[in-house]
């Protein structure tokens, strides 16, 4: 069983903190992850800088820019994933545009994940009719493609995008981009309940998720809620990006720091 | 052998797709199952043919260029997409294009634009219809197509600045995307070249092809051949040659001789040269990828971020190019040359001085092929180049390049 699997066998409220892998600096990224494992995280979504994020809105493009600007690339991004693996079993999730993957070979970089320790992979320039190749390919390796549904999917996509990929979807929980405005309350519970309703597997939301009273409202609807602009929000004026990350997830994971 | 791509999802081989977020997809299949409903639809059909006749005065010419032939040696005509309203091809597309958005009962129109020539032609049409419309252009194609900007505004568009990036086609492009996601359920898309997602490609192609299969029916005409029962084949010309930004004027021309023993060429644009890193010469310099919702060849670096490309005219100004020219670069069926920014501009004064007509800067890349030495044009060859657009709105760029104050 994959270490997403495992977690996600019994319900309990979960905080899954984004991170720009890189940003704002190479050299906290290890300690990164472990400051939000130590504050609570249930797994962690590093995101793979790409150039053309058009499903990001600015905080995270920004984020991306200064990551690439820093010398980020897949393959460091799989080095620290392999340091985090020394000292952590917690999951790891891979966030990151197709592009790159392409890149440096789809093969290659599904095999070098599972080396690695990486537990998941989210590609939101993927969706089903583009996944299967690579859906099969990771499975055949014990890691998790998450595939994304959105507000305006059919019940009947719910399904079959959850039969597909067994383990974990994503809900996005509005129409747009990272960044935005959460989402009304009562078409997200509507939404969810759909979801709930059609999906054969757990599933986590993210999108407009900022304090902790959205985290306890999410975990009621749905099996764990992402957290990403907000951190990286908070990173931006901060010259202790670690002490940051834990005090901020923290504060989502038990309401205060 | 019939030509008939892409397969029913999109692909051209390994090229195409929709490669979109999952919001996206709803809007992008209902346009695809709409698009093969009036394919075929003789009241769509005729609507859009009557528009293009009296709203932008089509049939377009196709004009012997008799100065530059006798110079160059061999004979070559002018398809004179320049002369459409708005002034470039871009209508022929943007007209296609807002009435399948009317028949979705879309209100609000967007597009990206790189020259602003699909800004103008998009911004025309939805004055035309009565929807509001949002242009998104970079921050630097801005400033050197402020005429066409001025143009957006004044038919009631609003024109967005976008400063991320590159600040030009490419970003526009991001940023009308994360519009689309975010506004998917009034608004549409109205995407300007044959890129983005399936079934864009395609219909954009298709309303281009308009330009393809006048010029089949022109050039026979004007060669005079009367074969009222078809019982000579048409005449072919030898060479067809159109500027690759994304490739709609191009393969609008070619589309319709893929079946047919003819030359093909694409010209991009080669900026300061292929071997500088200012190029834009995505066919000739690119590597298999994914972007705006396509996988095509891709100006990218090693660890596959896009590349900033360059090139004087604004419209030939992005690291892709439409997954159907990939394919048929790849099939070997086009072939793909460049031409420097310094060859565009001599291009646009040749033809302003030697045919009275000036070219846009994009079409002068493709004008620039017929005096590239190694062309591999023969002496008497029948040569048509698309001429898609005119060049008023290039005139403060070629003042600049040529060191000139207006
Ligand atoms: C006159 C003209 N020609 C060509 C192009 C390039 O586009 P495409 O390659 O889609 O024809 C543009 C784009 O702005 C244009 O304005």
């Amino acid at each position: 069983m994959n270490r997403i699997q495992k977690i996600f066998q019994n319900r309990s409220e979960k905080v899954i903190p984004f991170l720009t892998a890189g940003y704002p600096t190479k050299e906290s990224a290890v300690e990164m992850v472990m400051a939000a494992e130590q504050a609570g995280a249930a797994m962690v979504e590093l995101g793979m800088p790409f150039s053309d994020p058009l499903a990001d809105g600015l905080i995270i493009q920004e984020a991306s820019q200064i990551a690439i600007e820093n010398g980020v690339n897949i393959k460091w991004i799989l080095e620290t994933v392999s340091n985090i693996r020394m000292q952590s079993e917690m999951p790891l999730v891979l966030m990151g545009y197709i592009n790159p993957i392409i890149k440096y070979g789809v093969d290659k970089f599904i095999i070098d994940c599972k080396n690695a320790g990486v537990d998941g992979l989210i590609i939101p320039d993927l969706p089903p009719e583009e996944a299967e190749e690579i859906v099969k390919m990771a499975q055949n390796v014990g890691i998790c493609i998450i595939l994304l549904v959105a507000p305006n999917t059919s019940d009947e996509r719910i399904q079959e995008i959850s039969q597909m990929v067994g383990v974990l979807i994503y809900c996005v929980a509005i129409l747009g981009i990272t960044g935005g405005q959460g989402a009304n309350e009562n078409e997200l519970k509507k939404y969810l309940k759909r979801v709930e309703k059609f999906s054969s597997c757990p599933f986590v939301v993210g999108f407009g998720i900022k304090e902790r009273v959205d985290v306890i409202e999410i975990n009621k609807m749905a099996h764990g809620a992402v957290v990403g602009s907000a951190i990286i929000e908070q990173l931006k004026n901060s010259d202790e990006p670690v002490k940051t990350i834990g005090d901020y997830i923290k504060k989502l994971t038990r309401g205060t720091e | 052998m019939p030509y008939n791509q892409p397969d029913s999802r999109g692909h051209f081989e390994e090229f195409g797709g929709k490669y979109v977020p999952e919001t996206l997809i709803p809007a992008i299949n209902e346009l695809d199952r709409l698009y093969s409903e009036v394919k075929d639809d003789s009241a769509f059909q005729d609507e859009l043919s009557s528009l293009l006749k009296h709203y932008s005065g089509r049939p377009t010419p196709l004009y012997f260029a008799r100065r530059i032939s006798e110079e160059l040696g061999y004979n070559i005509y002018l398809k004179r997409e320049d002369l459409n309203h708005t002034g470039a091809h871009k209508i022929n597309n943007a007209l296609g294009q807002i009435l399948l958005a009317k028949r979705m009962g879309k209100t609000r129109i967007i597009a990206e634009t790189g020259a602003g020539m699909h800004g103008v032609a998009t911004a025309t049409v939805a004055a035309q219809f009565g929807l509001e419309c949002i242009v998104y252009m970079g921050v630097e194609d801005i400033q050197r197509q402020k005429l066409n900007v001025f143009k957006m505004n004044l038919l009631g568009a609003e024109v967005r600045p976008v400063s991320s990036g590159s600040k030009t086609l490419k970003d526009a492009t991001n940023e009308a995307i994360r519009d689309w996601v975010t506004h998917v359920e009034n608004t549409y898309y109205l995407i300007g070249s044959v890129v983005g997602p399936h079934p864009y490609p395609m219909m954009v192609r298709d309303f281009q092809s308009v330009i393809g299969r006048e010029t089949k029916e022109q050039y026979k005409e004007l060669l005079n051949i009367k074969s009222p029962n078809n019982e000579f084949p048409s005449p072919i010309p030898d060479i067809l040659v159109a500027c690759v930004g994304g490739g709609s004027n191009a393969i609008g021309m070619f589309y319709p001789f893929l079946e047919d023993e003819i030359r093909l060429v694409g010209v991009e644009a080669a900026g300061l040269g292929v071997k500088t890193n200012d190029h834009a010469a995505t066919m000739t310099k690119g590597e298999f990828g994914v972007l705006h919702g396509s996988a095509s060849y891709l100006l990218q670096t090693k660890d596959g971020q896009i590349k900033l490309p360059h090139s004087v005219s604004a419209g030939l100004d992005y690291p892709g190019v439409g997954p159907e020219h990939s394919y048929l670069k790849s099939a070997g069926r086009v072939e793909y040359v460049s031409a420097t920014d310094e060859e565009a501009i001599q291009s646009f004064q040749w033809l302003s001085e030697k045919e009275g007509i000036l070219p846009a800067l994009e079409s002068s890349h493709a004008l620039a092929f017929l005096k590239q030495r190694d062309n591999n044009i023969q002496d008497g060859e029948n040569v048509i180049v698309c001429l898609s657009g005119r060049g008023d709105k290039d005139v403060h760029t070629v003042a600049d390049y040529l060191g000139k104050e207006i």
